[in-house]
């Protein structure tokens, strides 16, 4: 390491102004201070210094993220077999078990997953190279967590020319327009999503696209699926009890049937604990509550996330889950309440998108106001709107916008507080 | 009441003087009615899906700026300054119904397409505003050049914002398919490697970002258009 910065040092002046390689000082910049601190100090403000800087924050979150990445590599991989069991029973007949065939399921979802994550850092950190270099800065750090985070809230069959063209618009749109790494007003991965799933909805949403190799087992299974298959989530089989035909796991089920059974068979179907370890299809890291508990733990520990608006964000849509019980018009609104929580990317979006320090309120009160109606606006969007299935980007996107002005709420009250009890002393 | 004062005739200017030209080309580039003033963006918005209609739109927008503007501009000095919103709206009225007349007789599918929207080039903000900025208060000739120059700014950005979505939108120009077939099971070109049209580019918003991106290009090449803050 010491011969590493001695070579490092000694390069250091063909790189700064009026050096030989001036103007590949941002290339110099951002890998020099991956390795090392950054030698320049704080000239003069602030009084508080410490050796962690954006660049370790960041890879803070792209640790805690590993977890979520590891069970999503396998998930994928479990459930791509799992739908070839119905296919082809003799050969595959046992992998419909969770942990039969480990070492298959890790390699199919290491070749389904890794591109995604290798497409969507390249082609984010050249678009961030290019903008440096034209700008006269290193690169920015902002890019390492956003990269980690896109490949993990797309299903893993999605195109990697997709992949690609989402990052390259939420990065140019979501972040550069508006001045680069801490200038955005919207997270850079949801801006990928939602782009992605308003481009490109057949590879987003419906019920071929969340088990890696579905349109491969409908194409050889003469244009259907498989009896006894199903290749919806379980947000999707909850949108359909809103509609005339609802699924559970594939088996239609009689139109008349009472908001109990339905709520019955789902249970069935996904069961809880199934839910919190992960082993349900769904987009690559969003499954596993556990995994991304795990990194949530992690994330609180070091302080890079805010507690507030974790526990607000549960807590919203809990609440809210309660209200739509209260209502109870259809089966929809009468899945318990904690259900929410545990489907979908409700947990990977509260612990990984709302903390998102750039884009959420910055007040201790705002935190709270803002995960909370963020929570709560995920869950009505999911029950009143089945058109879009997964309310949680919706919501907290919504939510990036509304923050700056319950800031401002938060900030007046506190002043006009003031002001009250300087008028009565 | 003096008999002797002579008028003072103003020295007569030739007919494309250096004002005259910047009348015209400056609403192309860096007085830009949609990029720089960011007027006119509503149906900027709503019919920039298609080439076809985006064209057939500026058409219509030409020809209602360059008479109305030589009809306000004639009568400039008879309109009231208290109604003239009233006069302007009759004239620019009727012009856009000789239009939407003339489209729906020639051009019958596009005007069907295009529907709504004909009439309400009335409320088109470039319209309104150049009758009252400029025609109220110059002579006809200026003021038709005035309204050529900032109809063909319309236009052309209206025309390339329509371009672009339409080559990702639905993969044409001027409804011709450029990438291939994209029919279910016959796809053929480009569609047969497993690109997809772009859906996002048919939604308003994305008018609204494609907007943006000319602005910020223009921007960019031109830093005196950057405000300070």
């Amino acid at each position: 390491m010491k011969a590493l910065k001695k070579v490092i040092q000694n390069l250091d002046p063909k790189f700064e102004k009026g050096g030989k390689w001036e103007k590949m000082y941002p290339l110099y910049e951002t890998l020099s201070t991956f390795l090392f601190t950054p030698k320049h100090v704080t000239k003069k403000g602030a009084h508080i210094r410490d050796g962690v800087d954006l660049k370790r924050t960041m890879f803070m979150v792209v640790i805690a993220m590993i977890p979520a990445l590891l069970f999503g590599i396998y998930n994928t991989g479990h459930w791509h077999y799992e739908l070839q069991s119905y296919l082809n029973p003799e050969q595959y007949g046992a992998y419909s078990d969770y942990l039969t065939g480990f070492g298959d399921k890790v390699v199919y979802g290491l070749f389904q997953v890794l591109p995604l994550v290798i497409v969507s850092y390249g082609v984010g950190l050249a678009i961030e190279f290019i903008f440096g270099f034209v700008r006269g800065h290193g690169l920015h750090e902002g890019f390492l967590v956003s990269g980690m985070l896109i490949p993990l809230i797309m299903p893993a069959d999605v195109p990697l020319w997709m992949v690609g063209v989402a990052t390259a618009f939420a990065v140019v749109i979501g972040k550069e327009v508006f001045g680069g790494t801490g200038m955005n007003i919207v997270n850079i991965a949801l801006t990928a999503r939602a782009f992605l799933f308003f481009a490109y909805p057949t590879a987003m949403s419906g019920d071929k696209v969340w088990k890696s190799g579905t349109t491969d087992v409908i194409a050889a299974n003469d244009g259907i699926l498989p009896d006894g298959a199903s290749g919806a989530t379980a947000l999707g089989d909850l949108a359909s009890f809103v509609g005339d035909a609802p699924v559970v796991a594939g088996e239609t089920i009689a139109e008349n049937a009472s908001s109990a059974e339905l709520i019955q068979k789902f249970e069935g179907a996904y069961d809880p604990l199934h839910a919190i370890i992960g082993m349900i299809p769904g987009s690559v890291g969003e499954t596993s509550m556990i995994a991304i508990l795990l990194g949530a733990g992690l994330l609180l520990y070091t302080g890079v996330a805010s507690w507030r608006i974790i526990l607000s964000f549960f807590a919203g849509g809990f609440v809210f889950g309660l209200l739509m019980n209260l209502i109870g018009a259809n089966a929809y609104m009468d899945l318990p309440a904690y259900y929410h929580l545990i489907i979908g990317g409700f947990a990977f979006g509260a612990v990984f998108m709302a903390t998102d320090p750039v884009t959420a309120s910055q007040t201790q009160y705002g935190k709270l106001w803002y995960g909370f109606l963020g929570g709560g606006l995920a869950v009505l969007i999911r029950v009143l709107n089945p058109a879009y299935p997964e309310g949680v980007m919706l919501a907290i996107l919504f939510m990036n916008i509304m923050a700056p002005l319950i800031d401002h709420y938060v900030v007046q009250a506190n002043i006009s507080r003031r002001k009250k009890r300087f008028k009565t002393a | 009441m003096s008999t002797t004062e002579e008028k003072v005739k103003a020295p007569k200017e030739p007919l494309f003087s250096k004002k005259n030209k910047r009348l015209i080309t400056d609403p192309l580039s860096d007085n830009n009615p949609i990029t720089i003033q960011v007027l006119g963006i509503c149906s900027a918005l709503a019919i920039t899906v298609q080439v076809e209609q985006a064209f057939w739109m500026s058409v219509s927008v030409i020809f209602v700026m360059v008479f109305g503007n030589l009809i306000v501009s004639l009568l400039r000095n008879l309109i009231p300054s208290r109604v003239r919103i009233i006069v302007q709206l009759v004239i620019v009225a009727s012009l856009v119904i000789i239009v939407n007349e003339c489209l729906q007789a020639f051009v019958p599918d596009v005007s069907e397409k295009l529907s709504v929207f004909v009439g309400l080039i009335i409320t088109n903000c470039i319209i309104m505003g150049r009758f009252e900025a400029f025609a109220m208060s110059n002579k006809p000739f200026p003021s038709i050049l005035d309204a050529v120059g900032n109809a063909i700014g319309y236009a052309w950005i209206l025309v390339l914002v329509a371009l672009i979505r339409e080559v990702f939108g639905s993969g044409k120009i001027w409804g011709a398919a450029i990438f291939g077939n994209n029919l279910p099971g016959e796809e053929s070109g480009l569609y047969a490697l497993g690109y997809v049209n772009n859906n996002m580019m048919i939604l308003p918003p994305m008018a609204l970002i494609v907007v943006g991106v000319i602005i910020w290009i223009q921007r960019t090449r031109n830093k005196d258009l950057v405000e300070e803050h």
